[in-house]
């Protein structure tokens, strides 16, 4: 059962390698790359990659996938398929399952069923406080040792200080950070979009930026005073971005994530205005409170946007990351203050990526990639080595000049709620494979 | 002349010209209220249905006798936000009204943006009677065409809106018509109930009544909403109407034919003193004889569309 991919041009970030180049893969690992390689009988599918990108898997490190307690909106088995069909072959899911994931036996579950069910590799995160109520602390050193790659209270922030401070304390033990979700409840309370003009406009009660960047600025200094790893959950503030920033100047141990549609929407998007960041292409903008312009944190103003690409750009934003967050069509359906908060990603992540940042010379191919592949693999402390002889087999081949137009009722996911629905893309992942096997291709 | 809009949603989406219209037609419409038989066969064999999400006495009765008036057939119904949490979904219940074929759904609902959503579901004509903080139309045009009775035009006027900007629809619908019509707009009230970004526009801000009341044309007041302001917008009521209550004293520093409004139901003594609210500048009572002049005639607007 041997797989051959012809004549791809590798990028592999984490080698810092670019060539053309064969790849021969057998029993979920990489045997050989290098030119020439030749077919031999035990082949049993050679596919020809000239002219498109061949890359490592990439690695979302912030999935929602439902199950177990909501399989409603998503299971293990539609959310690793929709992971694979967007070139994802590692996934980090969040504990706000219900149950928990708060403790090792939901550690187990999630790796057993998703060695069961799924179709890409998934890593669970577990709670940083039991049933994510920022109480008391969850058996973190039990889940490690059971498999979780990060603690998260994903969704719902801790707001007392002393429990987080205690959190950076405990986990210096072990080589995992916490995966922060920065919200000051007390100030986000009642609110669904960006407190700004367009919350004005629209008389929608609003999520102030300093919601968020108050935590930031906590958890970074909780961080720093004990030493322990800290890794942000999708920022969404120009003065999140410069919070990180600094603190990385000061040598902090501090990462951070941006997801796709903060450095692609600004706030406009919910009054049906501006789409989009920039005007090269105005996108056709739907309407007014569309529930699928709804997720926490919220979309934000332009200098914000701008603020995030910046940060992409200079690498103070480390990584590319989804918070794909599926609910149903009838949840998503319902007045715009009821409607949950959250869009799902993982199908268009990529995409976007290509067609918002690298198609417009923002990042280079390479720089996207990392933060897609090293960056979150470093982070999660994955033992990933590129595409080399004798690494796992995760490899997706893209190819980078197809265009194509987002349509929610293709997706593999269960979830319809993205509001890219009809946008025109560049570049897509076209095969991806997880673990030797071929988990997707677009037919 | 015509309307072009199937809705009535919000005066943000409204030309100058469309709200002179429905100003021109509610002149027309108002002499119909004089008549001994106030009725005319505008809308005979249309059903209009009140869907109120919260409760109102004012403009579903406002609404209620202008289509009466008209001739349409009327159905109210008002659904307790309480009674929703465990029932139908406002899909369904959108879905079910227009299975029984009415022309027009007037909605209000607490939550901003539920007239769009509803009027994306049906293909009945829908009337926005107030959406969360967002908009009140009819509200804004009902206002618009009191000022224009009185004072001819609404271009060049000194305006001025008093009190809880934040949480007010009446607000946003009159901001919006105001300038488009060209008046010059004032908003006074204190900072924590100042959205973000309102001066964007084309209003002026300020945090001194006095100020704010200077030379005005006409003091708009809005109703304090007592049951929003729990998490301290303001530290007390009385310290509130020490600030930004209305008395009889700020109009010496208006213009000496100023007129007062207010959309009611007003707090009487705290955004407007009782002397004031009952005195000769007072234009509120003739602001709810006027809002049936201006709901019949947007619903004849957006059905003849």
């Amino acid at each position: 059962m041997d797989l051959l991919i012809r004549n791809g041009r590798i990028i592999d970030p984490y080698n810092n390698q670019e060539k053309i180049a064969d790849i021969l893969i057998n029993d979920g690992k990489i045997v050989s790359v290098g030119t020439g390689i030749e077919n031999n009988e035990s082949v049993s599918r050679i596919v020809d990659a000239a002219g498109k990108l061949v890359v490592p898997g990439l690695i979302d490190m912030h999935v929602h996938l439902r199950e177990p307690g909501q399989e409603e909106k998503e299971t293990i088995t539609t959310g690793t398929r929709a992971a694979a069909a967007g070139g994802f072959t590692t996934i980090a899911c969040m504990p706000n399952t219900q149950p928990v994931i708060d403790n090792k036996s939901m550690i187990e579950f999630i790796l057993a069923k998703s060695k069961q069910d799924g179709v890409v590799r998934v890593l669970p995160v577990g709670a940083i406080s039991k049933e994510l109520k920022g109480e008391e602390l969850a058996e973190i050193g039990q889940m490690i040792k059971a498999g979780a790659v990060a603690v998260s209270d994903d969704g719902r922030s801790i707001q007392n200080a002393v429990l987080m401070k205690r959190a950076f304390e405990y986990i210096r033990q072990f080589n995992i950070p916490i995966i922060s979700h920065c919200e000051d409840a007390a100030l986000s309370a009642g609110g669904c979009m960006h407190e700004g003009y367009y919350s004005t406009i629209l008389g929608l009660p609003g999520i102030p930026s300093a919601a968020e960047e108050v935590v930031v600025a906590r958890d970074i200094l909780l961080a720093e005073a004990a030493g322990a790893r800290l890794h942000i959950a999708h920022v969404s503030t120009k003065k999140s971005v410069e919070l990180v920033r600094q603190a990385k100047k000061r040598s902090a141990n501090v990462t951070c994530e941006v997801t796709p549609h903060h450095f692609t929407l600004t706030d406009g998007a919910v009054a049906g205005i501006s789409l989009t960041c920039d005007a090269k292409e105005a996108k056709e903008a739907k309407h007014e409170f569309d529930t699928n312009t709804k997720m926490n944190p919220p979309l934000r103003d332009k200098e914000d946007v701008e603020a995030i690409r910046q940060g992409l750009s200079d690498g103070t934003i480390d990584v590319i990351a989804t918070d794909h967050a599926p609910h149903t069509r009838t949840e998503k359906e319902q007045e715009y203050g009821r409607a949950p908060f959250g869009i799902i990603g993982l199908e268009t992540s990529p995409g976007l990526v290509l067609t918002e940042l690298v198609d417009n010379g923002m990042l280079t191919l390479s720089d996207a990639l990392s933060k897609m592949t090293v960056n979150p693999a470093r982070i999660l402390g994955l033992e990933t080595s590129g595409i080399v002889p004798e690494s796992r087999a995760d490899i997706i081949i893209i190819d980078p000049e197809m265009e194509w137009v987002v349509d929610v009722n293709t997706f593999a996911s269960k979830a319809r709620n993205c509001p890219f629905h009809g946008w025109k893309l560049k570049g897509r992942a076209v095969m991806t494979i997880a673990n030797g096997r071929i988990a997707w291709e677009i037919e | 002349m015509h309307f072009s809009h199937r809705h009535l949603l919000g005066i943000q989406g409204l030309t100058a010209e469309d709200i002179t219209l429905i100003m021109d037609t509610a002149a027309s419409f108002k002499e119909v209220s004089n008549r001994e038989v106030k009725r005319v066969p505008t809308l005979r064999g249309h059903t209009v249905v009140n869907l109120f999400y919260e409760p109102s006495t004012r403009t579903r009765t406002s609404f209620e006798i202008a289509a009466k008036r008209l001739s349409a057939d009327v159905l109210n119904i008002t659904i307790s936000t309480s009674s929703v949490v465990k029932g139908e979904s406002l899909k369904d219940t959108v879905k079910t009204i227009e299975a029984m074929q009415p022309s027009i759904i007037v909605i209000r609902h607490a939550e901003a943006g539920v007239p769009q959503m509803v009027s994306r579901l049906t293909r009945c004509s829908v009337i926005n009677a107030g959406d969360g903080s967002h908009e009140h139309p009819t509200q804004g045009l009902l206002d618009m065409f009191t000022i224009r009775e009185k004072k001819g035009e609404l271009k060049g006027l000194k305006i001025a809106i008093i009190g809880d900007i934040l949480h007010s629809r009446v607000a946003r619908s009159n901001i919006w018509g105001l300038i488009r019509m060209g008046a010059d707009v004032t908003l006074c009230g204190p900072p924590t109930l100042m959205p973000i970004g309102i001066e964007r526009l084309g209003t002026r801000i300020t945090y001194d009544l006095s100020e704010a009341v200077r030379d005005a044309d006409i003091i708009m007041l809005l109703r304090l909403q007592l049951e929003r302001q729990k998490n301290s917008m303001f530290p007390s009521v009385r310290e509130y109407t020490e600030f930004y209550g209305l008395k009889e004293s700020h109009l010496q520093l208006a213009k000496p034919d100023v007129l007062i409004m207010h959309p009611g139901p007003i707090n009487r003594d705290i955004e407007i003193s009782g002397a004031v609210a009952d005195g000769e500048y007072s234009l509120i009572l003739e602001q709810v004889t006027n809002g049936i002049a201006v709901r019949m005639a947007v619903l004849y607007l957006v059905n003849g569309r």
